[in-house]
This record gives C-alpha cells, structure tokens and sequence, in this order.
C-alpha cells in the first residue's frame, strides 16, 4: 500500500514537473498517467500491490469530486441570474456528447469489423 | 446559530478536522442512499452528498474556504487517482490497440459535439460570453478545463462547478440514452462516458464493468489532451459565429 502510493505519486510529481518543464498543455496528472502507462508497457504490467492499491483509489473515485462541486456555493448568485442557458447547454450539450461519441464509435466498429469479414 | 453550540462549531471550523470529517461522512450516507436504491444512477453519490454539504454550509453559514481547509485532502487525491488509471488503462490494451483507429474519430467527433453545442445552446439561451468561455471545456477533467477556460476568458472556478455538474448529468443520463440507441457494447459505452463526463462518469462506468471503466479512463485522457490543444484556437471564430 505505502509502496503503491508512493509510486503513484512519483509518477504524478514527475508528470508535474515534465508538464512544467515542456510547458505542456495538459496538467501533471495526466501526464504521470501516461508514463505510468509506459512503465507498466516496459514492464509487462502492475505488480499485485500496485493493482490492489490503484483499484482502492478508483472503487472511490466519486468522492474525490466533492469538495470541487460543493464549490458550486461560490457561484451560486451566477448560476440563479443564468440558470436557464446554464441549465439547457450542460443537459443538452452533455447528452450530445455521450450519444454522438457512442454513435460514431459504434458505426466505425461495425465498419472495421466488416472489413475484417470481407478480407 | 447562538449558544455553546456556535461556539464549539466555530472552534471546529478553524480546523481542518471538520471539513474533511463532513465531507467523508456525508458521501458515505450519500453512497448508502445510492446502494439502497440499487445503484439507480439519477441517486448519484456526488450529487446527494454536495447538496448536503451545501446545505450544512449554508444553514451553519460556513465559508467554502473554510470547509476547503479540510476538504482539500479528499480534492488531493485527485492526482494520485488519475495516474492510477493507468492500471486498468493497460488491462485491457489489447482491445485498445485494435481499436485505434475508430477511437480516434469517435473522440474528434464527440469532443467537438460536447463543447460545440454547449456554447451554441447558451448562445441561443443567452449566456454572457463569460459564461459560453466557462462552459466550453466543461466536459474534460477539473485542472485541464480550468486551465483551457482560463486561456478562453471564462472564471476557472465556474468552469470546475460546470465540469462537476456535467460528470453527475452523464452518469445520470447515460444509461436511458444507451437503451434508447442500442449501444450494447461496454467499451463503447465507457468510451462515451469518459470523453463527454470525464471522472464522474468514469467512477459511473467502473461500477458497469472494468472494461467499461478503462476505456472511461482512456476517453477522459484523449479528451483532455484533445480540449486543451484544439478548443483554445476554435472558440473565438465560433463565437463570432453565433453572435453575428
């Protein structure tokens, strides 16, 4: 656990830290998910601590967003004065989103999949 | 508030010990309201436990800044968890590299849908421009779409509510609209999730299946790669569009 989490976050610090240095468009985390990515491509994948760890961390991945939306109390004089053009594009646009990626996704699956078939 | 009481809960509030508590306590009653509905996605965890905390903020007239002192231990686990998901990232790898090439078009094509049609449909309603600024990089994770409406001329603080908002709507709205359009398959199903509800809806996909939750993974990490490169440099023109 100790040693998982430490690694964790090491790759998040030198995600960090290449982020900065490469002046990066995307934040440090990601970046560290993409070379722990790599290690785990070098080294033919997780050790057991490492996979328990990470899927203690994932199972509650819902509550780390908590404290970021309660700060919806800062904003809450905006979100009243504009809460129908708020309302509509966050619900419009996030369903339009889940359904034309999924569509697309399928439709090229399907398609790839034929040729396969037919080749 | 008046009395012993008040004075034990401002003591409490100077610490960071109460809003970390708060916070812990209120997603676990949330969590159990969500199970005991049978994990019915419109009980989302997230969304009953910010509506309680923020009712305990506002009734106790508490400052977020206050309760953030605690809460931020929670926020910062954060970073640890997204390098995590390289784990179940590469578990499922194999299907990954065979799927390519479709991922590839169904991210271009639903980033674009996702950011494009929350600012036409705030144009239309009559968002001000800081406002369609917050909104357009809603659907990638916290930090990057914080920092894309930042370069936009949107508040990043509104943007992170947005964000929020948008993971709880996506692991609400998902399910009813897969049945609707006959997407059967998990990867595709995940994939959506994680690109246009990043976090929320990959913690939603991960209670589908592992499969589900590492293509959420993987779609939460293309998208905001994606976002953070194309969105600064598309906006400006499209809104010139809508407000000709």
């Amino acid at each position: 656990m100790l040693k998982a989490l430490t690694l964790l976050l090491l790759f998040q610090l030198a995600g960090e830290v290449a982020s900065r240095l490469l002046g990066l468009p995307v934040p440090g985390p990601v970046v560290g998910m993409a070379l722990m990515f790599l290690l785990l491509l070098a080294r033919g994948g997780p050790g057991s601590e490492l996979r328990d760890t990470s899927n203690t961390l994932l199972s509650h991945l819902s509550l780390l967003f908590v404290p970021a939306g309660t700060g919806v109390l800062l904003h809450i004089h905006r979100v009243a004065e504009e809460w129908l053009a708020l309302s509509v594009a966050l619900v419009g646009s996030t369903l339009i989103g889940i359904a034309v990626t999924a569509m697309v996704l399928n439709a090229m699956i399907r398609r790839s999949r034929r040729n396969e078939a037919g080749s | 508030m008046k009395g012993p009481i008040a004075d034990i809960w401002v003591y409490l509030a100077a610490t960071p010990l109460l809003g970390l508590t708060l916070t812990l306590v209120c997603y676990q009653i949330a969590f159990e309201i969500h199970r005991r509905l049978g994990m019915h996605p419109a009980a989302n965890p997230v969304l009953l436990a910010v509506a309680m905390l923020v009712a305990i903020l506002l009734a106790t007239d508490t400052p977020y800044p206050v309760y953030f002192d605690g809460a931020q231990f929670v926020h910062f686990l954060l970073g640890p968890a997204t390098v995590a998901l390289a784990i179940p990232l590469y578990a499922q790898f194999g299907r990954l590299k065979k799927l390519a090439l479709p991922l590839l078009v169904a991210l271009v094509a639903g980033s674009l849908a996702a950011a494009l049609s929350a600012v036409a449909l705030g144009a239309l309603f009559g968002a001000s421009h800081e406002l369609l600024m917050s909104l357009a990089p809603k659907s990638v994770t916290t930090p990057i779409a914080m920092g894309v409406a930042e370069k936009l001329g949107g508040l990043p603080s509104l943007t992170a509510v947005l964000v929020i908002a948008t993971g709880i709507l996506g692991a609400i709205g998902a399910h009813g609209l897969y049945r609707a359009l006959h997407i059967e398959d998990h990867a595709v199903r995940g994939f959506a999730i994680g690109l246009a509800s990043h976090g929320i809806g990959t913690a939603r996909a991960f209670q589908v299946s592992e499969q589900a939750g590492a293509f959420a993974a993987l779609a939460m990490g293309l998208n905001g790669l994606f976002t953070a490169a194309a969105l600064p440099a598309l906006l400006p023109w499209l809104e010139s569009l809508f407000r000709s």
